[in-house]
């Protein structure tokens, strides 16, 4: 049978599933449909957490950021999980016990406050509208690659599909099927694994394999660091930028996945308070199968791709793959554009190495080498093309398309779901319409969901240029506005309404205008103030790091502003006693 | 201190259980990870060095535990205070 017709196959029968799913689980109510009715099993609900975290960047993307950065991209690794520790330990229990729909209702009822919901309200919107697009983008990206459609086509169907089990089904229709998604997900991305892992280091565990030796009886990370060493590359294993920038980046994520609405209101579908706590250790369990497996897919394809291209001594020639006799896998990606080769120096052999190394330099002009000829390795291939670089069979292709597009669809449906409880709880029921029927408040979630897909589609069909920058903003702007106030609202019976908006503003502020110095003013490009260069860093911190220092500046105004100012009124503070304590979670969800 | 209510003590002795979690994730993810990793990465884990190791696998594998150590301590502290939740949860 053909690869297309195979992956026709999977596919089509993942989607099968999702739809039949969707028709099983339908919200009949608010409840279902917001929160789907407090009824889902902690290890469920950690599963469907799992998928509606990782997304189509976790599942493409990620593994070709190691490769590329080696050690430094630690800090997505432990700060993309690490923030499930705050989740669980920080947030979670008590935003159960607290027992409501939303996040931005939780911030405006604590700080007593229509306009610190509205804040939130923000933030969630802007946060979560960005990720879904590059969802969006990531879904059109796995059809046209493996199914030869359209990459609108692509969109087009990615959004009918999420169109038709979010909006019928609500959190409810979500919930199982991210749980299918994240089956699907998690096979298509540990098979090509464990296979290139048996391949080069006879482990059949990845992250033994990365430990583990290669051929010629050496470690398999001391011959990267080596070969990449040899090439002009820094070594694999060592830092390359600096440790303040590391363990800021870290933090920032850490705090900003914590932040996140659309992970945060995965723990308020569990029946109780206990079950918010172990749900957060069972998400993160079944995060980590992907995220210890992926440095070893980073790794190993980085080694993969090194060694089909210098086959020998570094400088010798006949150790450079002659163009012509490259392997398939080469050509097909060639003809998506994502692999390119330049023969700069015309001997028809493919030289890779780093030619913005000046002490290689040298070394470089006595091998007769004139730059790097690999002029474009996206960092996606290194998922992508890894079951062809290991000569799986055709299905183990088919199952990584499927994989991919059930990371971008489950995690493009919680987010569609934040988003459209937010407009229909929080502005509509909270702010402009408070008696507004259950009925219609449902109607408006579904409408605003089905609303909220085609703003997504449409910046998914028309990318807008900062879609590569929006990661810094979501992340940023969890960790200093959301994060801070939420875990305020718990920990200090003290913190009031003036100082939790002054807070979050002040947060707010500072972490956007420090993205906006290196990025552009909105991203527009040209309106950046200094180039986004380390040079230019206030010490040596990126913008994507910034997140953390924002929300330590909330914290301070936050606490600041309000010691000088009244303390809540005494409903407030019973509030703050009572989510500290699980004891009549159920009374406390009358709505 | 008799006079502290049993809320105040359950606080208490959750705020305690809470500084030791956030310790060991400060250590492992920001002390082991990142500044001391080139000390670590001088020793070796079979073919991982140290540091390395722990800012890739061991840190996470950590928080599993740290997250599932928090919920255990945290329900029996629920029940020593008897703020457990009925069993039918809240449905």
């Amino acid at each position: 049978m053909s690869l297309q017709m195979l992956t026709y196959i999977v596919v089509g029968l993942t989607f099968a599933c999702y739809f039949s799913i969707a028709i099983w689980a339908r919200a009949g109510s608010t409840g279902e449909f917001y929160v789907a009715s407090k009824g889902v099993h902690p290890v469920a609900n950690g599963m469907a957490t799992a998928a509606d975290w990782m997304s189509a960047a976790s599942f493409i993307s990620m593994a070709g950021l190691i490769a590329f950065n080696g050690y430094d991209a630690s800090a997505y690794l432990m700060g993309w999980t690490g923030g499930y520790v705050l989740l669980a330990l920080l947030l979670a229990p008590y935003l159960r016990k607290y027992g409501k729909f939303t996040v931005p209702e939780f911030i405006g009822e604590r700080y007593y406050s229509k306009t610190a919901r509205l804040v939130a309200v923000l933030c969630l919107l802007v946060a979560s509208l960005t990720y879904v697009i590059g969802q969006m983008k990531g879904v059109g990206v796995a059809f046209s690659r493996f199914l030869e459609v359209d990459f609108s086509t692509g969109v087009f169907i990615g959004m009918f599909i999420v169109f038709f089990y979010s909006v019928i089904g609500g959190m409810k229709g979500i919930t199982y099927t991210q749980i299918a998604q994240f089956v699907v997900l998690i096979f298509a991305y540990t098979v090509p694994a464990v296979f290139i892992s048996l391949q080069l280091t006879g482990h059949p565990l990845p992250q033994t394999g990365l430990g583990g030796t290669v051929a010629d009886g050496t470690y398999l990370l001391d011959k990267l660091d080596l070969v990449l060493q040899d090439l002009g590359f820094a070594a694999y294993t060592e830092l390359k930028g600096t440790s303040i920038n590391v363990a800021l980046l870290t933090l920032s994520l850490m705090l900003g996945t914590a932040g996140l609405p659309h992970v945060i209101i995965r723990f308020f579908t569990v029946p109780r308070v206990r079950d918010a706590r172990s749900s957060a250790g069972w998400a993160l369990v079944f995060i980590a199968v992907l995220y210890t497996t992926a440095p070893a897919v980073g790794a190993m394809s980085m080694f993969n791709l090194i060694n089909t291209v210098q086959t020998g001594e570094v400088g010798e020639v006949e150790a450079n793959l002659v163009y012509e006799d490259r392997p398939q896998w080469f050509h097909n990606w060639e003809t998506t554009g994502l692999l390119q080769f330049e023969d700069k120096n015309g001997d028809g052999r493919i030289q890779y190495y780093n030619d913005k190394n000046p002490e290689f330099a040298e070394q470089a002009e006595r091998f007769g080498w004139e730059g790097n000829e690999l002029v474009k390795v996206d960092r996606d291939i290194m998922v992508l093309a890894n079951p062809e670089i290991a000569q799986l069979p055709n299905w183990v292709i088919a199952l990584v398309a499927a994989g991919g597009i059930a990371a971008a669809l489950s995690t493009a449906a919680g987010l569609l779901l934040a988003i459209s409880s937010a407009i229909s709880h929080d502005l509509l029921k909270g702010i402009f319409r408070p008696n507004i029927s259950e009925k219609n408040e449902l109607l408006a979630g579904r409408i605003s969901m089905a609303g909220a897909i085609l703003v997504a589609g449409y910046f998914g069909l028309n990318p807008p240029g900062f879609a590569a920058q929006v990661v810094a903003l979501a992340f940023g702007l969890a960790a200093s506005s959301l994060f801070p106030a939420l875990m305020m609202g718990i920990f200090s019976s003290r913190v009031n309404n003036r100082g939790a908006i002054a807070g979050m503003l002040a947060g707010i502020g500072v972490t956007l205008c420090y993205i906006f110095i290196y990025k552009g003013f909105l991203f527009i490009p040209g309106t950046q103030l200094l180039a986004d260069v380390p040079a230019n860093w206030v010490l040596g911190i990126s913008p994507e790091a910034f997140g953390a220092v924002g929300a330590l500046v909330n914290f301070v105004v936050a606490l600041t502003v309000s010691n000088m100012t009244e303390a809540p009124p005494a409903s407030v503070q019973a509030l703050v006693q009572d989510i500290r304590i699980p004891k009549g979670s159920g009374s406390a969800q009358a709505h | 201190m008799p006079d502290v209510s049993p809320a105040a003590a359950y606080w208490r002795a959750n705020l305690r259980v809470l500084a030791q979690c956030l310790l060991v994730w400060v250590i492992v993810s920001f002390l082991l990870s990142v500044i001391l990793v080139d000390v670590l990465n001088t020793l070796r884990l079979g073919g991982y060095p140290l540091g390395f190791w722990f800012a890739q696998q061991g840190s996470l594998y950590t928080f599993i535990v740290l997250i599932f150590y928090y919920a255990w301590r945290m329900n029996r502290l629920d029940r020593q205070f008897h703020f457990e939740e009925d069993d039918e949860g809240s449905n």
